[in-house]
């Protein structure tokens, strides 16, 4: 054995009723849950607890609670994320989702969240693109770090143990079941085996497959490649969201997070001639409700209930697409994007200054301190940025639990609830609706599985080996990791990016072949303690499963709809609004696409959904 | 093309050094940028650890030049390059690998701290009533990244190393947010004077100076707590109240 070290005596063994991956607000719900029902439970998570993407959320999380607007209810909630979804959506997730997110909320106030509050104390609520009322219960513009600190300080008074910089990398199945989790600890590169009568993959995205993106190194699709490598079905991976806002300058920054929020509380995208671009484009679908004026539209943020929203709360897929335009016409702003200004507030109230910092105080810090910019005085540079997976693993709407028995999903790696296009807030809602749903079901699962859990020793060794493969090569006859995935970067973020071509897509894959004969051939210098190389190597294949997911869909899907744009066909076909794209492993190890249908809404929620066009 | 030097300190449990590395330096870049691109070409095995890069995470504590700072917020044209930027792992916790440490100590002392309990609902569907100036003072704390650089400043734990009897300013700033917390009917006090030992606290302010998120932690957070601890355990006539079965 080389540098790596042998696997004998390395091997820790854990036992679990229902294991959990991943500990963002998906699977520290999940996690809550599970305890809840009396199973014990184990997080594994990647990086140290708290510290998860969800804590980058900003801008608020979606439940009709009504306490702003009281003509909003779950069937208004359903309907725009029906709408914003472009029709793909799961009907019976989004109605789940719309029905379950107050109590899901207001549960967390009762852990101890604090939200800002309207004048009699209740909840407030703000808005937000294609939410048709006031809608997104927040804080300031933290509401991320208030959830997951939240479910992280109830959560270590439950019972569930914390296994933290852990990464898995195989699941272990026994007659098409899955029965528990192979991986390493970061430390000191020891494996470990963990046993499970049921396990909820909560790994969120896969941002880095792209080069600019809001994610950081951990979203590398780990959920999602596991989930296909036991057999499960991935579905909707075309539809990538690019969010409008990221950072563009200065370049070390490019693609962190500004929040729709800025937008929600006035903010108005301009071109380099200090045109208000967003007018000059509205989708059919939103003409009702959109304003007619930049006047109308100001007083919609201010909570006017008879105005209508600024078009710059349009959904997240358009105003990205616009924004794009703008800057490839040549009317960006200088360092490649457009501009964000908040700063125009002065002239519509006193104490502007003071209003945006109490507002927005993570962005007036973020770009003070990155980019030297004070957004009271002056506006923001922004371009789209990889955002988040409306795709993902495929699951039951009612127990999450995808097309692999035992092996549940909730929260970004899955998909159903978003359809083409997620609306800003409901990916806080859905990881707290289908987090606490995979728990519940995961629990009941793994209790009626007895204890009898045998893994297979030839699956523990198969992924020993491959995980210690990277140490066999030498830095002069391998490959270096982070060169692999700066590749991959660059490649999905030309050729499968915000706008897509067949032509294109058909290098990505070529590409990708490539890649992954690159992958083979990663090294890893060093030994197995807390070595970043080496970790680095092993995401890889994850990544460039992810990838193919994103790419064999994008080429099947020829028309444009909700976040995948196709420039040989930018019009939407109706037929293919009928229609979803799985992914699944072959018999032979290639990827398999197929077709299926969407499945119709009800006939209750079809009424609801007319009654709210 | 402009280059900088990077003085960083690369070991184990046991020993390490600091070593130099000298990368391109571009617009706007950050310290935890200069140490990506150092890993990606020159030191692979580099560890440190990092998540969202833009100040939210609290992952890349390190001492920079000698000061607690978040990498990702500490800008290089804030820093002298003429000279090597030197990059070390927090001092207070025992060291893993390069820039990491163990932290696992300041998880578990979290648990020590008695959870949220808050009073019974306000209104009849289990909802509470809170203003919004009540819910602002808890606001401050609850900004807390858990970036543990105030634990790494403080000088009862890093030179004193007195972890088993004292929890540190970020647990006083969690006690802090519990205590303030408007919902909140549990008493800290107690625990706080005797096993969180609040009274390690000289009040130097060092954790005030380092925190990224800005939080006036001696002021705003301990020194209340010291009065209310104060409060209840020395103040003669509630001394007296207990005494006769009267007083908390």
């Amino acid at each position: 054995m080389s540098g790596g070290g042998g696997s004998g005596g390395s091997l820790e063994a854990i036992e679990h009723d229902v294991l959990v991956i991943g500990a963002g607000g998906a699977g520290l719900r999940a996690a809550i849950a599970a305890s809840a029902a009396g199973v014990s439970v184990g997080v594994v998570c990647k990086s140290l607890l708290g510290k998860a993407h969800t804590v980058m959320a900003e801008g608020g999380v979606a439940a009709a609670l009504a306490n702003v607007d009281d003509r909003d209810s779950w069937k208004v909630h359903f309907a725009d994320t029906m709408r914003g979804g472009q029709y793909l959506n799961d009907p019976r997730m989004a109605e789940l989702h719309a029905r379950e997110a107050p109590d899901r909320v207001r549960e967390l106030e009762a852990w101890g969240a604090l939200f800002d509050r309207t004048k009699d104390g209740r909840i407030l609520q703000r808005n937000f693109g294609g939410h048709a009322y006031p809608r997104l219960a927040h804080v300031g513009d933290r509401t991320g770090l208030e959830m997951i600190r939240t479910l992280q300080d109830h959560g270590i008074h439950q019972g569930i143990t914390f296994h933290m910089e852990c990464t898995v990398t195989r699941l272990l199945t026994d007659g098409g079941r899955v029965v528990g989790a192979f991986g390493y600890e970061r430390e000191r590169g020891r494996f470990r085996v963990y046993r499970a009568g049921a396990v909820v993959l909560a790994t969120g995205g896969i941002g880095r497959a792209y080069r600019i993106t809001s994610n950081s190194w951990e979203y590398t699709g780990d959920g999602l490649a596991l989930a296909y490598d036991a057999g499960a079905e991935l579905v909707d991976m075309e539809f990538l969201q690019f969010h409008p806002t990221g950072m563009v300058w200065p370049p070390s920054v490019r693609g962190i997070l500004v929040t729709e929020g800025v937008r929600g509380e006035g903010g108005v995208l301009l071109n380099k001639e200090g045109r208000r671009f967003m007018f000059d484009d509205i989708p059919p679908a939103y003409q009702n409700q959109t304003a007619d004026s930049e006047d109308e539209g100001w007083r919609y943020t201010q909570g006017d209930k008879a105005a209508r929203r600024p078009p710059e709360l349009l959904t997240r897929d358009h105003v990205a697409r616009c924004i794009n335009r703008e800057i490839k016409a040549g009317r960006g702003s200088p360092h490649g994007g457009v501009f964000l200004d908040i700063a125009w507030i002065r002239q519509r109230m006193k104490n502007a200054p003071e209003h945006i910092r109490r507002k927005l105080p993570g962005m007036y810090h973020q770009f003070m301190e990155l980019a030297g910019v004070d957004i009271t005085a002056e506006p923001m540079e922004v371009g789209p940025t990889t955002h988040y997976m409306m795709g993902g693993i495929r699951v039951d709407a009612e127990t999450q639990m995808s097309t692999v028995p035992g092996l549940y999903a909730a929260g970004e790696c899955a998909a159903g609830l978003h359809g083409a296009n997620r609306l800003g807030g409901n990916s806080l809602s859905d990881l707290l609706v289908f987090g606490k749903r995979a728990g519940d079901h995961a629990a009941q699962f793994a209790r009626g599985q007895g204890k009898a859990r045998s893994v297979s020793a030839a699956q523990v060794d198969a992924a020993s080996r491959a995980a210690l493969a990277p140490f066999d090569r030498t830095a002069s006859d391998g490959t270096n990791p982070y060169q692999v995935q700066q590749t991959l970067q660059e490649m999905m973020q030309d050729l499968v990016g915000i706008v897509r071509t067949r032509q294109e897509m058909e290098r990505a894959l070529e590409g990708l072949a490539a890649l992954r004969a690159r992958e083979a051939r990663v090294a890893a210098t060093g030994n197995r303690d807390y070595n970043p190389g080496w970790h680095t190597a092993l995401d890889l294949a994850s990544l460039l499963t992810v990838s193919e997911a994103v790419t064999r869909s994008a080429l099947a899907r020829t028309e444009s709809r909700g976040a995948h744009f196709r420039d040989d066909f930018p019009a939407k076909d109706e037929a293919q609004g009928r229609v979803r794209h799985v992914v699944k492993r072959g018999p032979d190890g290639a990827m398999l696409l197929e077709r299926i249908p969407v499945t119709p809404p009800s006939a209750e929620l079809q009424r609801i959904i007319e009654e709210q066009r | 093309m402009t280059t900088a030097t990077f003085r960083i300190w690369r070991g184990d449990r046991t020993s390490g050094a600091l070593r130099d590395y000298t990368t391109e330096i571009t617009d706007g870049m950050v310290v935890l940028d200069a140490v990506h691109q150092i890993q990606a070409a020159q030191a692979p095995d580099l560890a440190v650890r990092w998540n969202c890069k833009a100040g939210r995470c609290g992952s890349c504590s390190a001492e920079v030049n000698g000061m607690p700072r978040l990498m990702c917020m500490t800008r290089l044209a804030d820093l002298p390059l003429e000279r090597p930027v030197t990059v070390e792992p927090m001092k207070a916790f025992p060291p893993i690998r390069d820039l990491v440490t163990d932290v696992s100590w300041n998880y578990r002392v979290k648990t020590t701290i008695a959870p949220f309990t808050p009073r019974p609902p306000d209104a009849p569907d289990g909802t509470w009533r809170m203003d919004q100036g009540d819910v602002d003072r808890a606001m401050e704390f609850r900004k807390c990244i858990e970036c543990f650089l105030c634990q790494d400043v403080c000088h009862v734990l890093r030179e004193h190393h007195l972890h088993d009897g004292f929890v540190g300013p970020r647990f006083l700033v969690h006690a802090a947010a519990l205590e303030m917390h408007p919902l909140d009917v549990a008493d800290r006090r107690e625990a706080l004077r005797t096993t969180h030992g609040i009274g390690y606290c000289n009040i130097t302010k060092c954790c005030t100076t380092v925190c990224p998120e800005h939080i006036t932690i001696t002021d705003n957070a301990i020194i209340p707590l010291k009065e209310r601890v104060a409060d209840r355990a020395y103040d003669p006539i509630r001394a007296l109240l207990r005494v006769v079965g009267l007083g908390d």
